[in-house]
Formats: C-alpha cells, sequence, structure tokens
C-alpha cells in the first residue's frame, strides 16, 4: 500500500515499517506474499503497538523523525469510513463517499511525500507542543485490557478456550474504543475478515462516534458519511 | 512452572511455592522476566527503586525467592494471569506509557518479519520512520 513512496523516498532518509496486527502469522502471510513490498512486514501477534502507541484500529500511522522523535503520533492513516454509507441491498455505497475515500487516501499519502521530501519543514510535521496536544494518553483501563488481551491471545492458542474467551471479553469491555482487540478476537468470515453480524451491529452503535478518526490534516473529511 | 509472556516471548521460569496470585520467583528469573532486579534499595530497573514494605516484607521477599505479582500491585501496573496461576502477563501502567509518549521518544519495539527476523525500531535511528499498521482480519 505504501510501495510506491518507499520506492521514491528510500534514498532520502525515509523508511516505511508496516506492522501486521495478527495474532496468526499464516493469516497475514498471503497478504505480504502477494504485494511483496520492499520495506520491513512485521507481525505483532499480540499487538504490542497497540499497547505502547495507545492504538485502537487498522489503519493507523505515527510519523518519528531522524531522531527517534513523534512528529505525529497515532492517528488514522487516512482511511474514510465510507463502509458505513453501505447499502445493504446494492452493496453499494454513494458515489460520492467513494470518492471521498480516494480523496481522503491520496491527501494523506501526498502529506507522506511532502514529509519525506522536506522533514522538519513539512507543513505536515508537527511542532512538539502540537504533537503532544494531538496524543491521547491511555488510561488504567486500556492498560489492563492490553495484558488481559495478551493472555487470553496466549491461552487460546495453549487450547484453553474458555479462559481464553472470558478474558478476550472483558478486555474489549474494558477498553471499547479498541478494535484491535475486539476484531482480532471475534470470529472471523470465511474469507478472514471479522466482518458478521456482530461487527455491524458494535459499528452501528457507534452512532455519532467515529469508526476511523478524522484525521487533522488539510483537505481531509472532518465528518463521517451519511450512514446507510 | 510458570510462563511469563513478555514482550521477547514466552518465557518459562520455576515459580516457587505460592496461591495462584502469587508469582515466586528466584531474583535472576525475576530480572530475566521483567528487567527489574532486587538491590539492598528495593527492586529497581535504573534508577527507579520500589522499597520492600516494612510491616509486611513477607508478602513481597522471602529467602532468595520474590514476589513478583506483589511487586506488581504496588507499583500500580496491570498483571493478569491464567486462573491455575501457570501463565502471567506483566504489563505497564497507563502513566508510564502516557509519560513515555508525552516525551515525545518514540517508544522502542522488536518484531519479527515473516521469515522471523526481527527488526527494531532504534534500527531505523537517522530515517524519517512511517510505522503503519494493517491487519488480515
Amino acid at each position: 500500500m505504501w510501495q510506491a513512496i518507499y520506492d521514491d523516498y528510500q534514498n532520502n532518509d525515509f523508511v516505511v515499517i508496516a506492522v501486521a496486527m495478527d495474532n496468526d502469522i499464516e493469516a497475514a502471510r498471503p497478504w505480504i506474499e502477494d504485494a511483496k513490498p520492499t520495506y520491513p512486514v512485521l507481525i505483532d501477534r499480540y499487538h504490542q503497538l497497540a499497547d505502547l502507541y495507545n492504538m485502537v484500529n487498522v489503519p493507523q500511522a505515527v510519523w518519528i523523525d531522524e531522531a527517534g522523535q513523534i512528529v505525529r503520533p497515532t492517528e488514522n492513516a487516512g482511511a474514510f469510513e465510507g463502509f458505513r454509507a453501505l447499502d445493504f441491498e446494492s452493496m453499494t455505497v454513494p458515489d460520492d463517499v467513494s470518492a471521498t475515500v480516494q480523496s481522503s487516501k491520496k491527501t494523506y499519502v501526498a502529506a507522506i511525500r511532502d514529509w519525506a521530501e522536506n522533514g522538519v519543514d513539512s507543513v505536515h510535521a508537527f511542532t512538539p507542543d502540537q504533537a503532544q496536544a494531538h496524543l491521547e494518553a491511555p488510561d488504567d483501563n486500556k492498560a489492563k485490557a492490553h495484558v488481559m488481551f495478551r493472555l487470553g491471545m496466549y491461552l487460546q492458542q495453549t487450547g484453553n478456550d474458555a479462559e481464553a474467551d472470558s478474558l478476550l471479553a472483558q478486555a474489549a469491555d474494558l477498553h471499547p474504543e479498541s478494535w484491535t482487540i475486539w476484531r482480532q478476537a471475534a470470529d472471523k468470515l470465511e474469507n478472514g475478515l471479522a466482518a458478521g453480524p456482530a461487527f455491524w451491529q458494535r459499528v452501528n452503535a457507534l452512532g455519532e462516534d467515529h469508526y476511523y478518526k478524522p484525521v487533522d490534516m488539510a483537505g481531509m473529511p472532518t465528518e463521517g458519511p451519511p450512514k446507510g | 512452572m510458570a510462563t511469563v509472556l513478555t514482550e521477547q516471548g514466552p518465557v518459562d521460569v520455576s515459580a516457587g511455592p505460592g496461591s495462584q496470585d502469587q508469582l515466586w520467583l528466584t531474583r535472576p528469573d525475576a530480572d530475566a522476566v521483567s528487567g527489574w532486579a532486587m538491590k539492598p534499595e528495593g527492586l529497581c530497573k535504573g534508577d527507579i527503586c520500589m522499597p520492600v514494605p516494612a510491616d509486611k516484607a513477607d508478602d513481597y521477599v522471602r529467602d532468595d525467592h520474590i514476589n513478583l505479582a506483589a511487586f506488581w500491585d504496588r507499583m500500580q501496573k496491570p498483571s493478569a494471569h491464567s486462573q491455575n496461576g501457570d501463565v502471567w502477563v506483566l504489563g505497564e501502567s497507563a502513566d508510564d506509557r502516557s509519560a513515555r509518549l508525552q516525551s515525545l521518544e518514540a517508544p522502542d519495539f522488536s518484531l519479527p518479519d515473516l521469515d522471523g527476523k526481527f527488526h527494531s525500531l532504534s534500527d531505523f535511528r537517522g530515517k524519517k520512520v512511517f510505522l503503519a499498521t494493517w491487519a488480515s482480519w
């Protein structure tokens, strides 16, 4: 997904690190082998990054400068929640919503390119004050949710399903904003997606809240689509 | 025997006697799974030390074993364990995570690629890093 940017800027002290929040390496493997990215793609079986960087969904991104300082903290990596306008009869979303999905991605990619080229001079690189202002702090419940999730996933692999299910349900309850915890633990459809009726029920329960939070960036949509 | 799930992966340790919600480990094992080591000042990591509470030292330290779970509770860090106490996760507190993020120093991590080769964020110091997540699900 980020290959073209990497191709253009890898000689400009810029790298992409993609991290699959996938407990099952074999589920991630075909995606990686099909795309054959030349940048590192890492597997985060226990969602360590979600705990470290307070992440709640995919795709999310963090921009980190040459000195290891965060210049844009965890944010939605340019995704627009157009799927929430899905018409279940025609299984389509309105054209203007599709257009917003495309333009959001394009705007975000253009911003990454600008930063890859201009570094600290890019308008998209936050100052330290701005970066701090955009941080969302974890709380005790979220921290607890991450340890329960980790234990639950491990117990699921080692065959202790009853205890695993209970821990994963508690983790999701303690951190209701997290889609990574909920979807990783949820039953998957045949295509591997956690997108069955329980998913849609949880999405619909969001109401006016966002599935993909708007990105604070010029040209990005500030509101979600009209709901389907 | 108990298994502690660390960020580097599961580590098997021999756990001393105690109820399921206690994790009595030898000092070297406790250090290995947590990075916290017993010193005269208490249980320490870097410059930070958690003193052993004088009135109930027995809950924390017995001979050459320490109850890492008790220290974890006292430090208000989250932990979780299986019902029979044979698998443990010792996490970081929200306060510690928040302080780290507020410093804007990107937390380091080390994760494997498909071939099992580990890459750390710190390997890329000197480059701008666009760190992005995705998932198959």
